[in-house]
């Protein structure tokens, strides 16, 4: 097994990801902080035969990488803050016609214009809400560099295995933050690729689940002629106006990933054995929460980190577990209270929870989660 | 022969269509297959796109590979897959609202970027799904349901609009003028850049109907009496223009395409890192 050791940006650690994934197409638009995504993308792409396009607006470089991947080609496009409201039209639109595509949003203080170059978790719940009706949502949350680069391959094979759009969700820290990574032989990385027809043309409903509830998808000029809307439609791809069908689809959307959640959720524990204390931390925020465990540890105060790494889906069962044995969960967000929502939803018949927000542009320190705890013991 | 373009080219199982009696949609899209037979382009390798509109329910008729997408955003989807399967002949159709309101960047910025698709914009003056509201395209004073005192907005003229913006061919035709609309679309689709044709279209339910301009065969007479080819066009005087409006081809003029300028780059980095 060889491996290449580099120190890199979280937004390149990311295209390098996504190129051992497979990633043939992007299409994006610039936007602060995650355009190194889109400048990397542009130079590396071409050079293994991929493409890459500026495209004039949000909307349609989420729309262009869609249309990319129906072609077959594993596409992604990044943005951030004001990118992410305006890519939500087409994320619905990738999730009820079930094509594969990875959007990254490099979180940065909004609401609106916000603080461009500031981190923040303001979108977690926009994640999981941004774009209207029910749907499935499966969106990674990394915190380092070297996370980055196998969240996003994950984010690629997620996408593909369950034919959806998969989210990526950053933050500026972890964007712009230099780290080691040690990048592994492309022989030692899992690549999923979607599921492809081998019946024949005559047979083939594109909207016929298999038994994990993900239909297999051809791709357009491969012979398969068919149809794709985002209107509501039956196993042939066509429009329907029945209730039943409705109905049927939209719950086969969202139980495609309730279903199949072990093989997805995924979470980080730290000193969670003896733990008076849990602090709830995702992105950059666990990275400060790491290290006020370990200064509270010498103190004497037993704390712990559950750091979820699929923010959706949300990994429930562990977390309502470890609340039943500690006196007290933290959680310090980037944002006015987001995650926590989840937290509080599914463990406060069991533990008492505590908040730490801040919204001003500045990253959570060890400190403030030290004086957090110090000050309600 | 209709019977015989229907088995080849239509989804015959999801005949009749929706739109309404009198509406100039069908014929419009009739003339488009019958551009894509006389071409003898492999069905395999045909791509329709849509937005959202009366429109863009064409392409589900078509038996293609086919993509309803998002309103006004049609262009953004195709440009995806062409530039991903260069292969692919990729057909547009969009509405006039869906392609020059909430499409209008798309729109522009396609035509700048000069990629080969082909695309079609039925021009019925008004936003019909929704029931008739004013669109770019409704004439200045006419009504629409959310121009009840009639529209003061200005309208773009399609088609001087797409050349303006880089389109490198342009044309126009109308319901009445299928066969103008065929031609037009086969020597868009052989167009190696991006191709714009306006079709113009009767609402006979809508647009008609507010503005009292007839029924679906007023509708097309008013096509017939008042559309003047390019080249008739040329020996009339001002005045005689005067409330026509021209068809024909506006713009040929090739440059160089978007997908094969990309392929230009790969291969000069591939031969160049070997």
């Amino acid at each position: 097994m060889s491996k290449k050791i580099r120190l890199m940006q979280g937004n390149e650690a990311c295209v390098e990801g996504a190129i051992a994934a497979g990633m043939k197409f992007y299409a994006g638009y610039p936007i602060t902080p995650s355009t190194e995504i889109a400048e990397l993308s542009a130079e590396k792409l071409p050079k293994i035969g991929g493409k890459f396009i500026q495209m004039e607006d949000e909307i349609a470089g989420m729309a262009a990488a869609i249309g990319a991947s129906l072609t077959g080609l594993k596409s992604m496009t990044a943005t951030s803050g004001p990118g992410f409201s305006l890519k939500q039209e087409n994320i619905g639109y990738a999730a009820i016609t079930e094509i594969p595509v990875v959007i990254v949003d490099v979180q940065r203080a909004g609401p609106s214009t916000g603080q461009p170059t500031s981190p923040s978790q303001g979108d977690m719940m926009q994640a999981k809400w941004g774009t209207h009706g029910d749907h499935p949502v499966i969106a990674l949350c990394p915190s380092s560099v070297k996370e980055t680069f196998d969240l996003t391959i994950r984010s690629f094979n997620l996408a593909e295995k369950y034919r959806m759009p998969v989210l990526l969700m950053m933050d500026e820290v972890i964007g712009h933050m230099r780290e080691k990574v040690e990048i592994p032989d492309a022989s030692d990385i899992e690549i999923i690729d979607r599921k492809r027809p081998t019946c024949s043309k005559e047979e083939y409903l594109p909207y016929k689940p298999e038994a994990n509830l993900v239909p297999l998808m051809a791709d357009f000029g491969a012979g398969y002629r068919y149809h794709v809307t985002g209107l509501v439609h039956d196993e042939t791809g066509f429009p329907s106006n029945s209730t039943e069908i409705a109905n049927d689809l939209v719950r086969r959307l969202v139980d495609k990933i309730e279903v199949n959640k072990e093989d997805i959720i995924s979470w980080e524990e730290e000193n969670t054995e003896d733990a008076d204390i849990i602090i709830f931390a995702y992105g950059c925020v666990a990275r400060a929460a790491k290290t006020a465990i370990k200064l509270l540890r010498e103190k004497g105060i037993k704390v712990g980190l559950f750091r979820p790494i699929t923010i959706w889906p949300f990994p429930e069962e562990r977390l309502i577990e470890l609340s039943k044995k500690t006196k007290m969960i933290i959680a310090p967000e980037m944002n006015l209270g987001q995650m926590v929502l989840e937290v509080e939803r599914l463990c406060n018949k069991h533990t008492k929870i505590e908040r730490l927000n801040k919204v001003n542009g500045e990253i959570i320190y060890p400190e403030e989660i030290i004086a957090k705890i110090e000050g309600v013991l | 022969m209709p019977s015989q373009l229907v088995d080849q080219y239509f989804r015959a199982d999801k005949l009749p269509q929706i739109w309404c009696p009198g509406c100039g949609h069908g014929i419009i899209t009739r003339a488009i297959t019958v551009a894509i037979e006389q071409l003898g382009l492999d069905p395999d390798k045909v791509c329709v796109v849509s937005g959202i509109g009366c429109s863009s329910r064409a392409p589900g008729y078509l038996d293609f590979n086919t993509l309803h997408t998002t309103h006004g955003r049609a262009l953004a989807f195709a440009t995806g897959i062409k530039l991903a399967n260069p292969e692919l002949k990729v057909i547009v159709i969009m509405g006039d609202g869906d392609a020059t309101a909430i499409g209008g960047n798309h729109f522009i910025h396609t035509c700048r970027r000069n990629i080969d698709l082909t695309a079609i914009i039925f021009n019925n003056n008004i936003y019909g799904m929704t029931g008739g509201q004013y669109s770019p395209l409704t004439p200045k004073f006419d009504k629409g349901t959310t121009a009840p005192y009639g529209n003061i907005d200005r309208t773009f003229d399609i088609c001087d609009l797409a050349a303006a913006a880089g389109a490198t061919y342009v044309g126009r035709g109308t319901s009445y003028h299928a066969n103008v609309v065929t031609s037009l679309v086969k020597k868009g689709i052989m167009n190696e850049g991006f191709s714009l044709i306006e079709a113009i279209s009767g609402c006979p339910t809508y647009y008609g109907r507010k503005n009292k301009k007839g029924g679906p065969v007023d509708m097309m007479q008013w096509q017939k009496d008042n559309a003047v080819t390019v080249t008739a066009a040329e020996k009339m005087t001002p005045e005689q223009l005067e409330g026509k409006f021209l068809i024909g081809e506006f713009k040929n003029k090739p440059e160089p395409e978007y997908t094969k300028e990309y392929q230009n780059i790969i291969n000069n980095l591939q031969g160049r890192d070997v």
